[in-house]
């Protein structure tokens, strides 16, 4: 039975998976009120560009945004901005009031958290000064960009995709880029070997330079509290005017862990994406859900598009009583410089790659099978073989290892249905990106 | 303010007046036209914008670009000759009213 203060659903955090959330429980029919509220002052945008178009200049912060303010009247979904959740009682029926920080209170029937993750902080010495950056949103964006105006010599610390994308952006308007990373590759939480050893020959012959396996012992000042490079525990010194750290996000747990919800890196759902009590969903960045396919490791936490929209359509479906598991294979992109990389699919747990065209010509894309099942592709500049790959994983179909290592052969033609292998067991939860 | 008209896969039909300098997709999206997802935002990475662009409005249009044409080839309804990806379609006042048809599937 439905209690008699009727307020509808609470989407807590206005990004790609609060939306999706939001919208989608339209499409699947729900008629209650929808209410989101974000803790940003911007309406809701994307974040990729942020360390792309945004940081190179060309891009207005207006363009970035999901949906117009009509669509939102339209669907009957209230959008909150400029409030942030920090408390919610909820009743054992899954209904409650969530309470913001300036003492508004958001009555709800049913909760859905989409509050993502924030930029892990560099923790040592000097990592305080000004002139020390992060880049998780549109002000962190906005600052780095206006500090860039003033700065010549620009070092990052860290070498996933953030940091790689903010090197090639920065080094696109002329600057001094160094890239320190305690990894002895880049990218290493998610993809493999060979596209690394690329993006680090790619990277070097844009001109940036980069330090491998050095941790940063501090970051050094003027005097006057402003950053003036780093030490590295190696001993080196690299003098910089500005410092971007991008060493990876961390889920935002905390209204859950408030909640009593079970958390194990991330806000842990099922494949509905319910939380531990049952009605709460949860979706995007902030969670650790089972895999999506086979083989893999059994749990993961992802952070891409594609996964917030997966993750919030399945979730907008359970909150409408629908039961839709969460079985599409993740897929993502970096563009760094000229350099466009697709990927679908996870390489974990994978025993073959198959390395298709010549890296040396910047257009070449690696394949990945467990036994004789394609399980991932990672694609620079190869869109096709990028699409070929999301299409057959999708599908369920293979693309035989023989066949796939001849760049003369489209794999959209050469697909074959293939005999799916046993899914893993459960055991923790891992990060894929970040 | 130049209209763009959305011609769903079924028939339905959804005229929207276009801000210039947004794309064909952005408008689709902002306004929550079914049937144009746009996941990547519009920097060639997804192709779930893919739309068949109007006989009569398909030379206006500026070419076909290389790596647009390769996704082109993998969208998940197949290719026609008017096949576009939309977020390569700015709208602007010299390029005018667009009409465009969506095709079944877009992943
Ligand atoms: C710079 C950058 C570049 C990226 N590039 C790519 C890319 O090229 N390709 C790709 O696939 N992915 C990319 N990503 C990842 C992608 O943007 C994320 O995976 C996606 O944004 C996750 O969406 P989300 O809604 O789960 O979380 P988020 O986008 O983090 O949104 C969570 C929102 O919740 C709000 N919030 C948190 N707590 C509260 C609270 N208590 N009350 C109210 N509001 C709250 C936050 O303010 C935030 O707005 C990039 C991310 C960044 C930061
Ligand atoms: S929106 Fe992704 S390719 Fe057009």
């Amino acid at each position: 039975m439905r209690p008699t203060n009727e307020r509808g659903v609470l989407v807590i955090g206005a990004s790609q998976a609060g939306v999706q959330l939001a919208s989608s429980l339209r499409e699947q029919g729900l008629d209650d009120p929808i209410t989101v509220v974000g803790a940003e002052a911007h309406p809701p945008y994307q974040r990729p560009p942020l360390s792309k178009a945004l940081l190179q200049g060309d891009l207005p912060t207006g363009s970035l945004v999901f949906r117009s303010p009509q669509f939102y009247a339209e669907q009957r979904i209230d959008l909150v901005l400029d409030q942030r959740i920090t408390s919610v009682e909820r009743r054992p029926d899954g209904s409650g009031v969530a309470v913001s920080s300036s003492g508004r209170r958001f009555p709800f029937t049913r909760l859905a958290l989409t509050v993502g993750a924030r930029p892990r902080r560099l923790d040592v010495p000097g990592a305080d000064l000004a002139g020390v950056r992060y880049l998780r949103d549109t002000d962190d964006a906005l600052a780095l960009r206006e500090d860039l105006t003033r700065a010549d010599r620009v070092v990052i610390v860290g070498g996933g995709f953030i940091g790689l994308e903010v090197a090639a952006s920065v080094r696109r308007l002329g600057k001094d880029v160094t890239v320190v990373l305690a990894d002895d590759r880049l990218m290493g939480r998610a993809v493999g070997e060979p596209i690394s050893e690329f993006f680090r020959r790619a990277h070097e012959r844009r001109g940036c330079t980069l330090h491998f396996s050095v941790g940063v012992a501090a970051v050094t000042d003027d005097g006057n509290g402003r950053a003036t490079g780093l030490d590295l525990t190696d001993g080196t010194h690299v003098p910089a005017d500005l410092v971007v750290v991008g060493i990876g996000a961390v889920p935002r747990t905390e209204l859950a862990e408030h909640l009593g919800l079970r958390v194990d890196n991330g806000i842990v759902v099922d494949e509905h994406g319910l939380t531990s009590d049952g009605t709460t969903v949860a979706a995007g960045d902030c969670v650790n859900c089972p895999t999506p396919v086979a083989g893999a490791s059994p749990r993961m936490r992802f952070e891409s598009v594609n996964t917030a929209v997966e993750q919030a359509k399945v979730a907008a479906a359970t909150l409408a009583g629908k039961r839709l598991p969460y079985r599409t294979p993740p897929w993502f992109w970096s563009d760094q410089f000229d350099l466009k990389l697709q990927v679908a699919g996870l390489s974990q747990g994978c025993d073959q790659q198959v390395v298709r065209g010549d890296p040396g010509t910047e257009r070449f894309s690696v394949l990945y099978y467990r036994g004789d099942t394609l399980a991932a592709a990672e694609c620079v500049n190869s869109p096709l073989d990028f699409m070929a790959v999301r299409a057959a994983l999708a599908a369920g179909s293979t693309v035989p290892a023989a066949l796939a290592a001849d760049p003369g052969t489209p794999l959209r033609t050469s697909t074959r249905p293939s005999s799916t292998g046993a899914p893993a067991p459960r055991t923790h939860g891992q990060d894929v990106l970040a | 303010m130049p209209t763009i008209r959305y011609t769903s896969a079924d028939g339905d039909v959804r005229e929207i007046s276009a801000t210039t300098g947004d794309s064909v997709m952005q408008t689709a999206v902002r306004n929550g036209v079914a049937g144009i997802v746009g996941e990547c935002g519009g920097v060639l990475s997804c192709a779930t914008c893919h739309v068949f662009v109007d006989a009569g409005d398909a030379d206006r249009l500026p070419p076909v670009g290389e790596l647009e044409d390769e996704m082109l080839d993998g969208t998940a309804d197949d290719r026609r000759p008017t096949s576009r990806l939309s977020c390569q379609l700015v709208v602007s006042d010299e390029l005018g009213d667009l009409h465009v048809t969506l095709p079944e599937a877009q992943e």
